[in-house]
């Protein structure tokens, strides 16, 4: 019990008395905060799964921003080439899994530095969806919202959860199958070892180079998935610059979470109500400040916040080292 | 009745160094067979070279009579091969279960089976006789206790073929001899075993025959019943050994290092030293003798500035060093060779020349002001390099590109080149050769006959009577007891070690 009754979950309970305060004023506006701050939430959430899965088997990701830049941008040309998103959403999420594969490379095999690895990830893509980059493009629609009967009834959480787009729930899939599998299955004690101590590993016989390129691939195709989440059904569009920093916020996220899927979701969650809220401010007019202070509140909130918990997170041991069989 | 293990022809080049020889070895079922030699024989290299972890030069692994190749250790495994690691092979922050099972989990469809796999664990301790609790986690664990893991990690898959790697170094003499009946309960059962060690008694126990191992080549075969304690040396070192290193009786003066009711935590903030009182005087070795993890380490560091110090005073020459950072501290007089030179002694990606002045690279000659007085420097380097016989082309060159016993000379020469009041020596000859023991025991000598104090910590007991002139026994975080070396009785600081009373 004293396990769970960390900051960080009492954190998240005040949110939660919080919000459930709102909601008893006034039911309407509260559930549509909050459901807005979901839309916001899921890709942030589901960017960081791309630093859990790559950090859990010792590679550190900072290329997350340019594979989404990446991926939302191919996602969204395929798709008005084509006419058709199903293709740009294949698309996108097989260019994804290239950039994860091309991490892998540069970090396993090559044994880069892995900072530099994912910086040339995102030099990477900025310049090419730059140059790319043509102007007065559109897609045929985006995906469609799709209700879920009867669970959509529910109040408060029918709007919240089952009203959105079939990527917000595939991505919320994602989230959810990733926790079990990484603290359930073979799979996940094993590349949890591996980000650990991967001599330990590799002295019981499991491959640490296989597994971190697979996991590191696999990685890649989720941050392709939030690619196309942001730029097919939640944005509708595509501009320069177009993920303004997500890929980052989630490594953020990432470490508030603890590097677990569901701290992660609810850091996410975290950083999304403030930004529904700070929205909502500004639509209401309740402060006379700048809007642009109140554009920047989630950020200093998640600046604050990680501060607070930082100092007592402990990063998978062997992230950010080549493993060298030599000196098992 | 075919050999469990043969190895044919062996070669391992490693930069620098021929780690392996052209060595054979067979192992049949139900024999010790102990690889005896000194640290860098190329005892390591070779278990691990059977495992698939190193890749040969030369050579033929077969076991069972099937041919091994490199990288596929899983398949070694499931040829009956199990192995103690040297450097436990654990993941610190998982389960004992978690550990035991890792690589072979037993599984319901995708998911790990924690029952069964808790079960296997509980079944496996009590078979052999090994408890341990299946839910503790690693870290929390007594390294005692974390080699029982390790053990039964490796009994797991029905071995038939167990490869332990010095594991002994970390524990009392009552868990060795309990491990050693563990070994000849195994090989009576029909498992093949491969002990390696360079502790004479544990081979003359234990070992039906002894491969001894030197500078990478076969010495040759022999076995307890034809050979003694001072014959297996012999082989081991080349020569006919002194197990006393020439040195003339101490002449004691002023006390030089006392050290008051020093109490400091370790790394998981339990309190392991509990209370030392020591005084080292001006031109004598006092010698620190104890099975590691007793505090030793931590009192070194908290005299050195390394670590801090929670009561208790450190002084030297009667004046008081308080709790400062290490560069400080040396400026106060002490000066130290730490224990793992890799992470405190050197600075890998500096030169030889740049690591020899760490210590005082801000103060004449080496620098004026802020500016670094590169050209003295260098000559200061060539100098060292020539006195203290460094093996390097040049000075420039990295200091990674040095050998183990190189490196270390280059610690020591940079501790000993100023004489100061004090000198901490934190197990000065781990993992050197030979020649670089003998020298850097009399460089030890010689600083102590120009007058320095010397604190002499090291798990190796003979280099601690050879060289100390008191011994210290530290045990349970405190000193137990202090004896002249003359009286010291290597039965007598053993028990003590253990932590039994007289």
């Amino acid at each position: 019990m004293k396990r769970h009754l960390t900051k960080r979950n009492l954190f998240i309970l005040l949110i939660a008395i919080a919000t459930g305060y709102f909601y008893s004023k006034d039911g309407s506006i509260t559930t549509s905060v909050v459901s807005t701050a979901t839309s916001f939430a899921l890709p942030l959430a589901l960017a960081a799964m791309v630093g859990i899965m790559c950090e859990r088997t010792g590679i550190v990701n900072i290329g997350i921003e340019g594979t989404l830049l990446t991926s939302a941008f191919v996602a969204f040309f395929v798709s008005s080439m084509t006419h058709n998103i199903l293709i740009g959403l294949t698309a996108s999420v097989a260019i994804g899994s290239l950039l994860g594969l091309l991490l892998a490379v540069m970090s396993v095999s090559w044994k880069m530095d892995q900072i530099i690895a994912g910086t040339i990830i995102n030099i990477l893509a900025t310049g090419l969806t730059s140059f790319l980059y043509v102007q007065g493009r559109t897609i045929p629609a985006t995906f469609p919202e799709y209700d879920i009967p009867k669970l959509m009834d529910i109040p408060f959480f029918g709007q919240v959860l089952f009203m959105h787009g079939p990527l917000f729930y595939f991505g919320l899939f994602v989230i959810l199958s990733l926790y079990v599998a990484l603290f359930k299955t073979t799979w996940g004690l094993r590349s949890r070892a591996v980000g650990e101590h991967p001599s330990s590993a590799d002295t019981a016989g499991v491959s640490v180079l296989r597994l971190r390129y697979i996991n590191v691939t696999i990685a890649g195709a989720i941050g392709g998935l939030t690619g196309s989440f942001l730029s097919l059904e939640l944005v509708g569009s595509f501009e320069r610059g177009f993920t303004a920093g997500k890929g980052f916020t989630a490594l953020a996220l990432m470490i508030f979470g603890r590097w677990n899927p569901l701290g992660a979701l609810a850091a996410a969650m975290f950083f999304g109500m403030t930004q529904a809220y700070a929205n909502q401010l500004m639509i209401d007019q309740v402060v006379q400040i700048p809007t642009q202070f109140i554009t920047i509140l989630p950020y200093i909130l998640t600046i604050i916040v990680l501060a607070i918990s930082a100092g007592k997170v402990r990063a998978p041991a062997a992230e950010g080292q080549p493993y060298e069989k030599e000196n098992a | 009745m075919s050999a469990l293990l043969e190895i044919t022809g062996l070669t391992k080049q490693f930069p620098g160094v021929l780690a392996n020889d052209n060595i054979s070895l067979t192992v049949k079922a139900g024999e010790v067979v102990a690889l005896l030699g000194e640290n860098g024989a190329g005892k390591s290299t070779l278990v691990k070279a059977v495992f698939g972890l190193i890749k040969p030069d030369k050579g033929e692994i077969k076991i069972s009579g099937n041919t091994m190749h490199y990288g596929d250790t899983a398949g070694v495994i499931a040829a009956g091969v199990g192995m103690v690691h040297q450097h436990f092979q654990l993941v610190p922050v998982m389960s004992v279960t978690e550990n035991i099972v890792l690589g072979d989990e037993p599984r319901k469809a995708f998911f790990i089976n924690r029952k069964a796999a808790r079960a296997q664990v509980i079944a496996l301790s009590e078979r052999y006789g090994l408890q341990v609790d299946p839910d503790a986690i690693i870290e929390d664990l007594p390294v005692g206790m974390q080699q029982r893991v390790e053990i039964l990690k490796a009994l797991r898959k029905d071995v038939k073929l167990l490869i332990l790697d010095e594991p002994t170094a970390v524990l009392t003499p009552q868990e060795i001899d309990e491990l050693l009946i563990v070994i000849r309960t195994l090989a009576k059962s029909g498992v093949g075993i491969v002990l390696i060690t360079h502790k004479l008694h544990e081979v003359m126990a234990v070992a039906d025959r002894v491969l001894v191992l030197r500078g990478g080549k076969a010495i040759g075969f022999t076995s307890p019943a034809q050979s003694d304690e001072a014959g297996l040396a012999q082989m081991m070192v080349g020569r006919s050994v002194v197990l006393r290193v020439d040195k003339t009786p101490a002449k004691p003066g002023k006390p030089a290092l006392e050290v008051v009711g020093l109490q400091v935590l370790d790394d998981r903030k339990l309190l392991s030293v509990k209370g030392v009182d020591l005084v080292v005087h001006h031109g004598e070795i006092l010698g620190v003798a104890g099975v590691e993890g007793n505090g030793q380490r931590e009192l070194v560091e908290a005299i050195c500035g390394m670590r801090h110090r929670i009561a208790g005073q450190v002084h030297v020459d009667g004046a008081e060093t308080k709790d400062l950072h290490p560069h400080a501290i040396h400026a106060g007089g002490i000066s130290h060779i730490p224990e793992d030179r890799e992470k405190h002694g050197l600075v890998s990606s500096y030169s030889i020349a740049d690591n020899l002045v760490l210590n005082q690279f801000d103060v004449e000659p080496f620098a004026k002001g802020w500016v670094r007085n590169i050209s003295h420097v260098n000559t200061n380097a060539d100098d060292v390099v020539a006195k203290f016989d460094i093996r390097t082309p040049s000075a420039q060159n990295l200091a990674s590109s040095l050998s183990g016993g190189n490196k270390q000379k280059v610690v020591v020469a940079r501790e000993l080149s100023e004489d100061l009041k004090v000198l901490v020596a934190a197990q000065p000859t781990r993992g050197v050769d030979v020649g670089s023991i003998e020298f850097i025991h009399n460089q030890l000598i010689a600083a102590r006959d120009r007058g320095t104090a010397v604190l002499l910590v090291s798990a190796e007991l003979d280099e601690i009577l050879s060289l100390s002139d008191r011994v210290a026994v530290m045990s349970g975080g405190k000193i137990v007891a202090i004896v002249d070396s003359k009286d010291a009785d290597r039965n007598y600081i053993g028990r003590l070690m253990a932590g039994l009373k007289e």
